[in-house]
């Protein structure tokens, strides 16, 4: 008799991604879809695509989709789980969306505690547009617009939006994550369960950072791409949970 | 006949939004509109209905985006430097084809200009002001009565065409006060097969989306969009015509222009001056065919404006260039006197 031993997630749509070989977008759009297929929320889920290479993840996600201007997927969504408190809201964005154009949607959705989930993928760089500086590029990241390196006395320093959201009173749950192996993987879906889990318990807005590559626009080899997350990417973004109401609350 | 209420302007726009069913507002305060604001935070938590005041205009305009591709009857108001902010957000809802209605109660500009009553967002409203090729229903109310009838009609328009429209008022009739009444009729509703609701497994997924990367796609689209702005055009032009008739100047002005204007035209016709008013209601679509006839007989058009003359310019389209249309305008928040009306009425008579 034959098993079924790996199936396609009911979440995600027939659609072929779009994505380049090697780009770890379709793990993470995966781990989402799991995850929703898990909680069985995929018929009351509303996901918001970005502006960015997840623009088309409206394709691609089985649930009902909005596509959002540039940075203000937290405001749409704020808008849809206002109109629909008993739907399940989800951004899914890059760093250009969130952290540059997006950075004020960000703050104050999470200030309000808004009860969505948002999916935040960090890969230190603009893709769609073809390899820019990100507000998330690193200290001497050669890019397309910082060919020489980013110079952090003419454009300033990255920003660590997981560090910083977390100093809020108001969001629930925020923790980075990483996609260069198994084991980190495993960690991140683990991280974006339990960031739907609290917007179905009605615990608030909950933010997983994930930590992902861009072979093609950092100009490396897939496997390069992966090792330069451990080696370059991670030590100035740490893994961890920066933030987790209800944890804290157990503790005490 | 229906009670009558004395009410500010703002608020009467507030009060028949809620009664045309709309229970969520988003908006970002600014001066001359945030009677419209105050209104609806006190009001919206008692009738479960939800008052958010976003983090900016542009986060407001995209709530409205999200709530209403979710189903709902949705606005947000602001004046004229938060409409500029909006416009991004205005151009996504053309290009997604979802309803909202939107408020400008206009003050002075350009750059932060100043807070008393202009008109001079009229390109900006009529002519699109984001980008891309797309229209709004422009509404402009002369009237409190009118602040509250033409919010009603426009979330109603707004349903049935799936546009924006747009109300667009000025800080003069934002803030005074008029015997206003409101009718008893049941909102008029939509269904919204097209609403992200979740598919609840029954449906294939709703997309609510703008982004159409192949070109052809893309004409297609608008070609449609702009079929659905030709059956507004054909359908849902409104406008006043007064003493037109027989008229041999006919002054055209919208908003407060228009009632400083009849007051104007009346006092011409009492000194033995053949003249009219026409006074559009939609600014988009333009009442371009009434104007049309008038310069069958007119010898001249007078558009009074709070601008440095905008609306002028959809005069002479209107009338192809038939006639010579003049222009009597104050800006910055000025206003002008019926007098002031009179004397430029009297200069065009002679054809000055």
């Amino acid at each position: 008799m034959m098993a079924t031993v790996f199936e396609k997630p009911k979440s995600l749509t027939d659609a072929p991604f779009h994505y380049c070989p090697g780009c770890p977008h379709g793990i993470i759009h995966r781990l989402v879809a799991e995850v929703m297929d898990e909680l069985g929320i995929e018929g009351k889920a509303i996901g918001v695509a970005p502006v960015g290479c997840a623009v088309m993840a409206y394709d691609y996600f089985a649930c009902d989709m909005i596509e959002a201007p540039h940075g203000r997927a937290p405001a749409v969504a704020t808008g849809i789980k206002r109109a629909r408190p008993e739907n399940i809201v989800f951004t899914y964005q890059g760093d250009g969306d969130l952290a540059s154009i997006g950075m004020a949607e960000t703050v104050h959705a999470a200030a309000r505690n808004e009860n969505i989930t948002v999916i935040f993928v960090n890969n230190a760089i603009y893709g769609m547009t073809g390899g820019q500086m990100a507000p998330t590029s690193l200290p001497g990241q050669v890019t397309q617009t910082s060919p020489y390196g980013r110079d952090t006395s003419h454009c300033g320093w990255p920003i660590r939006v997981s560090e910083m959201l977390s100093t809020l009173e108001g969001p629930e749950y925020i923790a980075r994550v990483a996609v260069n192996n198994v084991k980190n993987v495993k960690a991140a879906k683990r991280a974006i369960k339990r960031a739907f889990e609290n917007q179905v318990a009605g615990k608030g807005f909950s933010l997983v950072e994930v930590v992902s590559a861009c072979p093609t626009n950092w100009g490396m080899t897939p496997k390069a791409a992966l090792e330069w997350i451990e080696s370059d990417m991670l030590p100035y973004y740490p893994i961890g949970v920066y933030k987790d109401r209800s944890a804290a609350k157990e503790e005490k | 006949m229906a009670k009558r209420v004395l009410m500010k302007g703002n608020e009467a726009i507030a009060e028949a939004a809620i009664r045309s069913g709309c229970r969520h507002y988003f908006g970002y305060p600014i001066t001359p509109q945030t009677e419209i604001a105050a209104y609806m935070a006190k009001k919206m938590p008692k009738i479960g209905g939800v008052f958010l005041q976003a983090e900016s205009e542009i986060a407001s305009i995209n709530m409205v985006y999200g709530a209403s591709a979710a189903g709902l009857r949705v606005m947000t108001s602001s004046s004229s430097p938060g409409i500029s902010l909006k416009t991004e957000g205005l151009s996504y809802i053309a290009g997604s084809d979802v309803p909202a209605l939107v408020v400008n109660v206009q003050r002075g500009g350009p750059g932060l200009g100043g807070i008393q009553p202009s008109q001079s967002d009229y390109f900006q409203a009529t002519k699109g002001g984001g980008h891309g090729d797309y229209k709004m229903i422009v509404l402009a109310p002369a009237s409190v009565q009118e602040m509250a009838s033409l919010t009603m009609l426009g979330f109603e328009l707004a349903d049935k065409y799936l546009v924006t429209s747009m109300l667009l008022a000025d800080g003069t009739i934002g803030q005074m006060m008029e015997p206003i009444s409101f009718e008893d009729a049941e909102p008029k509703t939509y269904d919204k097969p097209w609403a992200l609701t979740g598919t609840e497994g029954k449906r294939t997924h709703n997309i609510v989306n703008s982004l159409y990367l192949k070109p052809d796609e893309l004409e297609k689209k608008n070609f449609e969009r702009f079929e659905k702005y030709r059956l507004i055009e054909e359908n849902e032009v409104r406008y006043e015509e007064y003493m037109t008739d027989d008229c041999e100047l006919c002054v055209v002005a919208f908003g407060i222009a228009a009632r400083v204007a009849k007051n104007a035209v009346k006092a011409a016709r009492e000194a033995g001056m053949k003249v009219g008013l026409l006074r559009p209601i939609t600014l988009w679509p333009f009442p371009k065919k009434p104007l049309a006839e008038i310069a069958g007989h007119a010898k001249a058009f007078l558009s009074v404006e709070l601008s440095m003359g905008q609306m002028i310019e959809d005069v002479r389209l209107a009338t192809g260039c038939s006639r010579p249309v003049y222009l009597c305008n104050r800006t910055g928040g000025m206003i002008p006197s019926p007098e002031e009306v009179l004397a430029a009425i009297k200069a065009a008579v002679k054809g000055e």
